[in-house]
């Protein structure tokens, strides 16, 4: 490199990668009224799995058959399920599984997902042409389907079905950002980086996965929701979270044995929860979405 | 307001018109405002837009985009989008265009032939060239089917196109952009209007087929007596293939006049801008001329001043105190309140002064 | 052109049912344990027994050749023996195969007939009707099929008792009669979905220069959306559409276990719960097999519909 006259020596040509992504405060800006009161709820939802365990009034697990299907009264706003638990303890005892486990397949899907959108927009060819083709394939297995085959084999419980569900997920996450890696790869910045010996990592990690971050951020969001759905389905069968540990899905299979009795409201209640985050989720990523596609 | 000597009150050269004329003209405009909302503002995008059409007789619409060009040429058709808010006067061989609905409307556009800029999004992708070609004449004038492929492939060969069987039975896919839009023309051309609107028919496409299919146009419309709008930003290719060409500035008319006259002898200062910003072929310039300043959209322009004041190298003071009227003057219409003072000097001082930077003598 | 695209298709077919058989056999071996007790589902088996299940999985075998022979089993019809019940997998499939199909075919009308007929609606007439249908889809598109089922059943059975809660009928009409919960509960969120892919679909069709010109040429509004905005709506309404009831047969388990229904899915869950293996296998392989092959069609119909086609996926 040639000294300047000056005596400082600057590369040829400076270009700085421009910045679209911004911090969550920034996304939540332009939501609209709907996107406010969906992150409101969504919120609310992650405190309470955070400690709802804690401020449960009455014990989530602790039976007493006396009491199975006493409706609502005094402290016990939602009455008590079928074994006589009271059953607002056992909704913010359960947020906890109802919110951790689609945290974990949507984390899962996104790491894996974003890699290989990454890696088949960088190095394009044929390693695009190969990563595409294997998603395409991926696609053949519903997530609720490997998500039975994993607990027939590796027996119920949450952690096999989050595992499976990432896995099913991964193919849509990556299919969505492979188009927006490929785009963003082929601004000339990128060029200009690598012209100036910048190494492929720090031009991924530092300049294209954050660019494309509005859009991760929104499939996450909207991912979240179909998670949650998924993961109650999976313990609603009876092969996710087992009982007697509270969970909102856990709570919909429980308590079905109220309804022909005309006693559905515990059963109710749970399902009203997991509809309220899903509805909150679904809106907020929704309108994270329009927004990222309108910044690329 | 009183004119400088010499001038005429538009109102008066509109109907009369500058050339002789056999009856009444076949669309007469006269002055149309479109207000659109845009963004919750509504906003003058035509602003006293009045021309007129006589049969068989071609007419140029030039302007740079945002003038307004296309809009009139929508709104003659009809098409504008949902809560423009229109006034004025349309009338089309005797008929009120604005209170045209149903089936007479549908009857008005059969007559009046639209040709669009840009036939890859103008013409349905998943129909055959078939369908779209005949669409009009099965459906508003009940030709049975096999009928209506007969002239179609006919006119296909009338545009050029040959193997018209084969070729109404492909996919617009399947056609490059040139063919496409002669595909157009002759579906323009096949329910046998009385006008055709042409919007920009060949600044989609390749420099080389520009040309090919303009001749193509032109000479059908001549074959077949048609009156035409043509709307172009080219002011030299307007002058060559219509018989007036009026020039349009932020969604007014500025000049009307004979094609022949336009190049050499312009009554407006914008119109000898734009003659002597076109690169010259013959001689080779030390610096194009460009215009200076950007040019401004109708709802831009102001309400009290002339709107090309403050690109014009001509302005004085007056320019600014009112919006000028569009005036007869040579045979011509022009909205230039120091026409008469200009004439015949606009081209001379024109190049000059834009590098120049300085006014012309006369002052 | 078109032939390429369909030779890919079908490749990609055989692709996907190769890997997705090879998952579900491979799944043996991801098992806790050796083979022999994840296809015993850990019970306590008499030797003789170890050793027809070792025979019929050939696991003296190398892996692939195991493989081999239970993928050709399979395509004769042959998958295995339930250790729970003593009988042939295929026979306890074809005997249940009926009412999952039954059951996704009539949440396959509904999807068709309401949720496109609301968007449709709603991207033709904007205003009340639109806003309305908007409100309603993005509700009920949050609506999981098991929630709706205690909804249904504790509104239209416990309450109304129009309809029965549980079990599958007798004949065609109480067939219909017991369906018709389930149905509505498989179809609702979908249902959702389809309707708000129609109404955008409709919107960005009418908004097509090309509509411009059909109506510039003086084509009536009735022909106008019919020839020109349906019929060009109707390309991402198909794929939506299709890969939507191809989800539903996964989505089928959850329904036919709430109303207790004797189906595939509800058996292949109970199958899981038991860790009978051999049944988990075969129905898995069913129901990926009828997934992969509606999106297979699903894409043959988006050949037919869009002439552009000529290779490469379906646009998303």
């Amino acid at each position: 490199m040639s000294a300047v006259p000056g005596g400082t020596a600057v590369p040829l040509v400076t270009v700085r990668a421009p910045r679209r992504g911004r911090r969550a405060a920034g996304l939540l800006r332009g939501t609209g009224l709907a996107g406010m009161i969906s992150a409101g709820v969504i919120a609310l939802a992650t405190v309470v799995a955070l400690i709802g365990g804690l401020i449960a009034p009455f014990s989530p697990t602790l039976p007493n058959l006396a009491l199975a299907f006493v409706g609502p009264s005094g402290a016990h706003v939602f009455g008590y399920d079928y074994e006589g638990r009271d059953v607002l303890s056992r909704l913010l005892a359960g947020a906890q599984s109802s919110m951790l486990g689609p945290l974990a397949v949507v984390t899962g899907a996104l790491v894996i997902g974003t890699m290989l959108a990454v890696i088949a927009a960088w190095r394009r060819g044929l390693v695009d042409a190969f990563i595409g083709s294997g998603l395409d394939i991926l696609f053949a297995f519903p997530g609720i389907l490997l998500a039975v085959l994993a607990a027939a084999v590796f027996g119920a419980g949450l952690w096999a079905a989050a595992i499976s569900l990432a896995i099913a997920y991964m193919p849509y996450v990556a299919r969505v950002l492979r188009g927006a890696a490929l785009k963003e790869r082929s601004q000339p910045y990128v060029a200009a980086l690598e012209v100036q010996g910048a190494s492929a990592t720090t031009i991924c990690l530092r300049h294209i996965v954050p660019n494309i971050m509005p859009l991760i951020v929104a499939q996450a969001t909207i991912l979240f929701g179909y998670a949650m759905v998924d993961l109650a389905a999976v313990s609603f069968l009876g092969l996710g979270v087992q009982p007697p540990a509270p969970n909102w899905g856990v709570m919909i299979s429980e308590n079905q044995v109220g309804i022909p009795q005309g006693y559905p409201l515990p059963a109710l209640a749970a399902g009203a929860c997991i509809v309220a985050v899903v509805i909150a989720f679904n809106v907020l990523g929704e309108r994270l979405f329009e927004q990222a596609q309108a910044r690329q | 307001m009183s004119y400088p000597e010499g001038a005429q009150s538009a109102a008066a050269t509109v109907s009369s018109g500058p050339q002789a004329r056999a009856g009444r003209p076949l669309l007469e405009v006269e002055d149309l405002t479109v207000r659109l909302q845009v963004e919750g503002v509504r906003r003058a995008v035509l602003r006293d837009v009045s021309l007129s059409v006589s049969p068989g007789e071609a007419v140029g619409l030039v302007g740079e985009s945002g003038s307004g060009k296309s809009m009139t040429a929508r709104a003659i058709d009809r098409l504008l989008p949902r809560g423009a808010e229109v006034s004025g006067q349309i009338n089309f061989d005797g008929s009120d265009v604005m209170a045209l609905g149903g089936a007479a409307l549908r009857g008005y556009r059969n007559q009046v032939a639209m040709i669009f800029q840009d036939p890859r999004a103008h013409v349905n992708p998943v129909r055959r060239i078939g369908d779209f070609m005949t669409e009009a004449l099965r459906t508003n004038l009940d030709v049975p089917a096999a009928e209506a492929n007969r002239r179609a492939a006919e006119m296909l060969a009338q545009v050029g196109i040959s193997d018209g069987e084969r070729r109404l039975r492909q996919y617009p896919h399947e056609m490059s952009g040139g063919m496409l839009q002669r595909v157009m023309i002759a579906a323009a051309l096949l329910t046998e209007p009385k006008l055709l609107l042409a919007d920009e028919p060949t600044t989609a496409l390749d420099v080389t087929t520009q040309a090919e299919v303009m001749a193509i146009l032109d000479d059908l419309r001549r074959e077949f007596g048609l009156a035409m709008l043509f709307i172009t930003h080219d002011l030299e290719l307007a002058a060559a293939i219509c018989d007036r060409t009026a020039v349009m500035y932020a969604g007014q008319i500025v000049e009307v006049r004979e094609s022949a006259l336009l190049h050499d002898d312009p009554l407006h200062p914008y119109t000898a801008a734009l003659s002597a910003a076109r690169p010259d072929i013959a001689q080779t310039a030390d610096r194009l001329a460009a215009i200076p300043g950007r040019p401004l959209s109708a709802f831009e322009a102001p309400d009290a001043e002339c709107a090309f004041a403050p690109r014009c190298p001509h302005a004085r003071d007056i320019c600014r105190s009112q919006v000028p009227e569009l005036v007869g003057l040579d045979g011509g219409l022009s909205r230039c309140v120091r026409a008469i003072d200009l004439r015949g000097r606009l081209l001379a001082a024109g190049t000059q002064t834009y590098s120049a930077g300085e006014g012309d003598s006369d002052a | 052109m078109r032939w390429r695209f369909l030779a890919r298709r079908l490749a990609m077919l055989v692709a996907s049912l190769l890997v997705a058989s090879f998952v579900i056999f491979g799944a043996l071996f991801l098992a806790p344990g050796n083979p022999v007790a994840a296809l015993s589902g850990g019970r306590s088996l008499p030797a003789s027994s170890l050793r027809v299940l070792e025979a019929r999985y050939h696991l003296n075998q190398p892996f692939f050749a195991q493989y081999w022979y239970w993928l050709s089993n399979a395509l004769h019809g042959n998958l295995g023996i339930s250790i729970t019940l003593r009988e042939n997998v295929s026979t306890l499939i074809a005997s249940r195969v009926w009412t999952t199909a039954g059951l996704v075919l009539y949440a396959a009308v509904i999807i068709l007939v309401i949720g496109i007929g609301m968007g449709v609606l709603a991207g033709l007439r904007p205003g009340i009707t639109d806003t309305s249908v908007l409100v309603t889809s993005a509700i009920s598109a949050a609506i999981p099929s098991f929630v709706a089922a205690i909804i249904l059943i504790a509104l239209f059975a416990v309450k109304l008792r129009w309809f029965p809660a549980l079990g599958n009928g007798s004949d065609l009409v109480s067939n219909i009669r017991h369906f018709t919960l389930p149905a509505f509960a498989l179809a609702l969120s979908s249902l959702a979905i389809v309707a708000r892919v129609t109404r955008s679909a409709i919107r960005e069709e009418a908004e097509r220069e090309h509509v411009q010109t059909a109506t510039s040429r003086g084509i009536p509004r009735r022909q106008l959306v019919r020839r020109h905005i349906l019929r060009n709506a109707a390309i991402p309404i198909t794929t939506v559409s299709g890969i939507t009831i191809a989800s539903l047969i996964a989505v089928a388990a959850i329904v036919e276990t709430a109303f207790s229904l004797n189906g595939l899915g509800a058996y292949l869950v109970a199958s899981a719960q038991d860790k009978d293996l051999a049944v988990v296998q075969g129905i898995s392989l069913v129901l990926v097999t009828a997934f992969v092959v509606i999106n297979v069609a699903v894409d043959l119909a988006y050949a037919v519909l869009d002439p552009r086609v000529s290779m490469g996926s379906r646009a998303q």
